[in-house]
């Protein structure tokens, strides 16, 4: 697929193992997808699924065994230092934890113009992009000579994501952005999300346990069990008619917020469960 | 378990054999008259020729080493090149003098630390103060200083203890205990407020865990969560303060012993190494070495033997 | 809930000053300081205020009386005791300076390197670390001083490496922790390189646990040279401490002054770096304890609170559990954090009631009243809290023992942190069953196998015999309403069961509990920020606000029609489900060949 911005390739990753002559521990096992620009790629997954692994290793956080990740055309699975330093420009993150993503002892400034260190971008400029992206991410343009303590979580996650937009990056990694937040805070934060997709055509790859929320912003989704890729496709369909058992029983097992619907839901969850038992037990019979 | 002690004994091999190399080669460096002062100063370089040979120093530092190595594993630690004594038999003797002082203030330090700590965490209030206050003295005023103010206040003015000298336990057990008292008084004083301090700590963290709160929720009063959940996870940390403290122990009793003129192995050292007896200051180095790699390992296999992360797995 | 978070922290800090000033301030800092300026300042000068050559010996001085020529009188050799005392107190600053200097200049560039790259110097570090820690520092300067020889400056040098892996250990852990930090990943993935963000980030983090150390560090290394110096080890051409004391504890029959000055200036100087380190530290971490008036400062609700908005369609049945105005506040500093103000609660026999708010909202404060379990300062401060009839606030804490684990119950929220490490699973559930309840070990242990068996855990003997960290999440959690309900309670209090675990396992343990309800009759009273764990398995629910209950009723009319603006707020927030549109410009064609991927 040439349209696309990032082609992830029979992804693999690995971790060596600890101790003497122990198996590495392998946390992705061949993941493809592709995301196109301007898209958004949900990857949902349980504790374990590998997905937060996929995106560091995306970043080059995370050692790439097998496989490729192309980005414009261009493998960066094992790219050289001076090469990740300038993809920087395109690729950046939101993280989960708006807490441990600033320095507490530095102005929500200094943390804003951080990556406009290493461009030697002029110290004026700098100050009217330190601006202009609070603006965009809608906190008031005293903010930036503030401390992160004096901030809220959804705020500090504000901040995170104005950070990741210093460089009008084509793609950002949004990793469980929303999970520490609370509901209020959520909705706003993720809006905030959409927008400024609309505004700038950043394409994201969005990764959360919550498939609700994968649902609400993802053009395609990908569903992630144990290190593996069991569902992939049109995010409408893979979140509410999903093929693969698995995707069968996260849907059904997230409880929806209405007692009515959640009871025929629940009802529906113990039926597939039965059939799952059945079929398991069958295959072992057979 | 069994491969965890291995473990631990295979490192603290290790540490002893780097020690003595360490310590052999840097003594090597301040060697190059010991020969001449042996034989006196007015020895002609044919005398000096004489020791070097009998002494094996004409050899190269990498063969001594060997020597002394090889020798060394049978326990035999050579010679003292001035007052021809067996190092074995000097340094064992005195060494076990000064870990008597060493393990009485542990043992002391131990009993009264943990108890202070423990409460100060639970009793909080005045006795938590005097607890942090007495942590800072010891913290702060070195040993000898205080061992100075007990022999002049109870060896001097009062007279109920011996201000110096040593009696064997096999000679007399109660003039030994009086020998010894004040110089573990002495040593222990400067240790328990730490070890008190880190017991407290680590049981106020203790009580804020969450299995404290769920525990108690299940309506076990709170003495016996303290007794049994609390002060059994704060001992890890307690024993980790309780083997550093051995080895300040044994550092201070060095100069406590010359303080109090114990036969110990402080003074052995200091003339030892004022005279530049190599095989004794080796001996010295590397018997304490052991010994301290001894207690570690102890400490570390009860440590594991109280979590169950390590034991288990 | 756009407003800044300065609310919490003012309340229970106080206002940043400089730390120099809060030092000055803090009762141990402030004169440990004033002596520690006193003691530099005369160092400082004493080369020339000292009225005599301190090596200068004097026949008709030896033991001179005090208050004569020499001021405090002449030691053994008859040399000036005050004029030694001077040039000795420049001495040993310096000598403690140098320990310092050495030390931290080793271990910090050792740690930062070690605790950065890891690898070689890492384990160099380690090693070098272990060794140091199995010998005794004096018996290592002891040797040193056979090759030497008695050089102040060498000793200290040396005993400055041998104790740097106190900063090297500080400074190694500290790297170690920010590496792990999120902002030196998001750094990174700024672009910049490592030389920047050891210089912004790094530094930054290892400053503060470094400028603890020093002091103390100075403190050991003047202790050990007067220790050195007192063996007789030292310069004899340089007068130092160690050496006055030497002298005067040799001479100590013939004037016991000749040790009281000496080893009160040591004294006074080592105290007083020590105290200096343990106020720094108490400013510097936060861990300072403010005076506070004995008594405890008036409590008071100071604004109304608004009525809770109520559905209404409750049985006039006498409740299980009602909490009426409830406050709890903490003392902060000179006043208090109220965080439950308007506790509101109505609980009845055998129903699952859902306690729903975000954080801050009081719910968990609410139920941890209720359990007599509050966290240390917190205080229920006003109203009641009445259980099957009994008033529960004002009990002692042996009464509510009797209600707790036998008629209250709690499963907590995080499985792995509320299971004690170094007790088995079958410990931790028989202990309360032999203690509280009375049951033989026998009968507790048969119990506890088949409460586990019940909690659907497959293997209980094995189980049993367990250690908390080999059990999985969901295990564990299981394992905890297992010792919850093992004395079958009225009123089970569950603070957010399901919120630490993945989402098929939550709807496993929400399926236990609404079993388990069933089959012992007990009320549940389940706090959760999750308005789809309310939808499942609730009857009632109430919504907490700020400390404030502001909506409550049965659960399918609240759902249907909020009242309260903050619980219509929130129910907006809920992600409503709606799929994105298809990207423009794609074409379905573009998504052919997806699906299932087998």
């Amino acid at each position: 697929m040439t349209d696309s911005l990032l082609t992830v390739d029979g992804l693999q990753v690995e971790y060596p193992g600890r101790g003497f002559r122990a198996q590495p521990f392998r946390a992705v096992k061949g993941v493809s997808f592709d995301i196109r620009p301007g898209e958004t790629v949900g990857l949902v997954g349980e504790s374990g699924s590998g997905k937060t692994t996929i995106g560091r290793a995306i970043l080059g956080l995370a050692p790439v065994s097998a496989g490729t990740v192309t980005f414009n055309g261009e493998d960066i699975s094992h790219p050289t230092k001076q090469r990740r330093r300038e993809l920087t420009r395109d690729i950046q993150v939101v993280y989960q934890d708006p807490y441990s993503s600033l320095n507490p002892s530095l102005t929500i400034g200094d943390s804003l113009t951080e990556p406009m260190i290493v461009r030697k971008t002029p110290k004026r400029e700098a100050q009217a992009r330190v601006r202009e992206l609070l603006d965009m991410v809608r906190l008031p343009s005293d903010a930036a000579d503030r401390m992160p303590r004096e901030f809220s979580g959804g705020q500090r996650q504000r901040v995170a994501i104005a950070r990741a937009l210093a460089l009008d990056p084509t793609l950002i990694i949004c990793d469980e952005p929303v999970s520490a937040l609370d509901l209020s805070t959520q909705a706003r934060v993720l809006e905030l999300f959409l927008e400024i997709q609309e505004r700038t055509g950043v394409a994201y790859l969005f990764i959360s346990h919550d498939l609700a929320v994968v649902r609400e912003m993802s053009h395609r989704v990908a569903v992630l069990l144990h290190g593996e890729l069991v569902e992939w496709g049109d995010g409408d369909t893979v979140t509410s008619q999903p093929e693969h058992p698995y995707t069968q029983r996260l849907l059904l097992a997230s409880p929806v917020p209405d007692p009515v619907a959640q009871e025929q839901r629940r009802a529906d969850r113990l039926r597939l469960k039965q059939l799952h038992a059945d079929q398991d037990l069958q295959a072992g019979a057979a | 378990m069994l491969s965890f002690v291995g473990k631990r004994l295979a490192t603290g091999v290790g540490l002893i054999v780097t020690l003595a190399v360490l310590t052999f080669f840097f003594l090597q460096l301040g060697n190059s008259d010991t020969a001449q002062r042996i034989a006196g100063q007015q020895a002609g370089p044919e005398a000096v020729a004489v020791v070097e040979e009998r002494l094996g120093l004409d050899r190269p530092a990498i063969v001594q080493f060997l020597d002394w190595a090889g020798s060394a594993l049978t326990g035999d630690l050579g010679r003292s090149w001035f007052s021809g004594q067996e190092v074995t038999e000097a340094v064992t003797t005195r060494m076990s003098v000064t870990v008597t002082l060493a393990v009485g203030s542990v043992l002391l330090t131990a009993v009264i630390g943990i108890t202070l700590g423990a409460l100060a965490a639970t009793r909080r209030g005045w006795l938590d103060r005097a607890v942090q206050i007495l942590a800072v003295i010891g913290q702060a005023i070195p040993g000898f200083l205080l061992a100075m103010a007990l022999v002049l206040v109870f060896a001097i003015e009062l007279d109920w203890f011996p201000a110096t000298g040593y009696t064997r336990f096999s000679e007399s057990p109660s003039e030994w205990l009086l020998s010894i008292a004040l110089p573990v008084i002495a040593l222990t004083l400067g240790s328990i407020g730490g070890v008190a301090q880190q017991v407290r700590g680590a049981m106020i963290d203790a009580f804020e865990r969450d299995y404290v709160r769920t525990l108690r929720s299940r309506g076990l009063p709170r003495r016996s969560v303290v007794y049994q959940h609390v002060l059994r996870n704060a001992a890890g940390p307690a024993l980790t303060v309780l083997g550093l403290q051995f080895v300040i122990l044994l550092g201070g009793a060095v100069i406590v012993e010359q303080l109090f003129s114990i036969p110990g192995l402080g003074p052995l050292a200091l003339s030892s190494t004022s005279q530049g007896d190599i095989p004794v200051v080796m001996g010295i180095v590397v018997v304490t070495g052991v010994i301290v790699v001894v207690v570690n390992t102890l400490v570390d296999v009860i440590q594991a033997w109280v979590n169950p992360k390590v034991r288990v797995s | 809930m756009s407003t800044p978070t300065t609310t919490a922290s003012s309340a229970t800090g106080a206002p940043r000053r400089g730390v120099l000033r809060r030092l000055l301030v803090h009762p141990l800092g402030g004169v440990s300081m004033i002596v520690l300026a006193v003691i530099v300042v005369v160092g400082v000068i004493a080369p020339w205020i000292a009225p005599h050559d301190p090596t200068e010996t004097s026949l008709s001085m030896i033991f001179a009386e005090p208050g004569g020529e020499y001021l405090l009188g002449g030691d053994s050799a008859g040399r000036d005791i005050w004029s030694r005392l001077l040039i000795a107190t420049a001495f040993s600053l310096a000598g403690g300076l140098l320990v310092m200097a050495v030390a931290s200049l080793v271990g910090v560039t050792a740690g930062l390197i070690a605790g950065y790259y890891g690898g070689f110097v890492d384990a160099v570090g380690a090693w070098f670390t272990a060794l140091t820690m199995s010998l005794p520092s004096i018996i290592v300067l002891i040797a040193a001083r056979a090759v030497i020889g008695p050089s102040m400056w060498w000793t200290m040098a040396i005993f400055g490496i041998f104790i740097s892996p106190v900063y090297y250990r500080v400074v190694y852990n500290s790297v170690r922790a920010v590496r792990g930090e999120l902002y030196v990943d998001a750094a990174r993935t700024s672009g910049l390189g490592d030389g920047r963000i050891i210089g912004r980030h790094v530094l930054l983090a290892v400053r503060a646990p470094v400028i603890l150390l020093m002091s103390g560090v100075i403190a050991a290394g003047i202790g050990m040279q007067a220790g050195f110096d007192f063996l007789g080890l030292g310069d004899p051409t340089i007068p130092t401490w160690g050496q006055m004391l030497n002298e005067g504890f040799y001479n100590i029959t013939r004037s016991a002054t000749l040790v009281l000055w000496p080893a009160l200036a040591l004294g006074l100087t080592t105290v007083a770096l020590t105290l200096l380190g343990t106020a720094l530290r108490d400013e510097l971490e936060g861990t300072s304890e403010r005076r506070r008036s004995r008594k405890a400062p008036a409590w008071s609700l100071d604004e109304d609170v608004p009525a809770v908005v109520d559905h209404g369609g409750e049985d006039a049945s006498e409740p299980l559990l009602a909490v009426r105005d409830l406050a709890v506040a903490y003392q902060a500093g000179d006043g208090y954090a109220t965080v439950v103000k308007g506790g509101r609660l109505t609980v009845r026999r055998g129903e699952t009631h859902g306690l729903i708010g975000e954080s801050g909202s009081g719910k968990t404060q609410t139920a941890f009243s209720v359990l007599g379990l509050l966290p240390k300062g917190g205080k229920v401060m006003a109203g009641s809290i009445v259980f099957d009839g009994q008033e529960l606030t004002g009990l002692s804490d042996a009464q509510m023992n009797r209600l707790r684990g036998t008629r209250i119950a709690y499963v907590p929220q995080e499985p792995m942190s509320n299971l004690d490490p170094s007790f088995t699973v079958g410990h931790q559930l028989t202990e309360p069953l032999v203690k509280a309840a009375g049951l033989s070990r026998k009968e507790a242990k048969e119990r506890a196998l088949a409460l586990l068996a019940r909690v659907g855990i497959p293997d209980p003997e094995r189980a049993f015999g367990s250690y908390p960290h080999q059990l999985s999440g969901g295990m564990a959690q299981r394992v905890l309403i297992a010792g919850a309900v093992a004395s079958h309670p009225d009123l089970l209090i569950a603070d957010e069961p399901t919120t630490a675990l993945d989402v098929t396992v939550q709807a496993e343990v929400l399926d236990l509990l609404r079993d388990l309800q069933e089959e012992l009759g007990m009320a549940i009273l389940i706090v959760t920020h999750n308005f789809g764990v309310v939808a499942d398995i609730c009857d009632r629910v109430s919504v907490m606000q700020k400390g404030v209950m502001v909506e409550t009723g049965a659960t399918a009319d609240v759902f249907d029609d909020p009242r309260h603006p903050y619980t219509r707020a929130l129910f907006e927030a809920i992600p409503k489900g709606a799929p994105r549109a298809p990207l423009a410009g794609v074409t379905s064609a573009g998504l052919l060949g997806t699906g299932a991927l087998k």
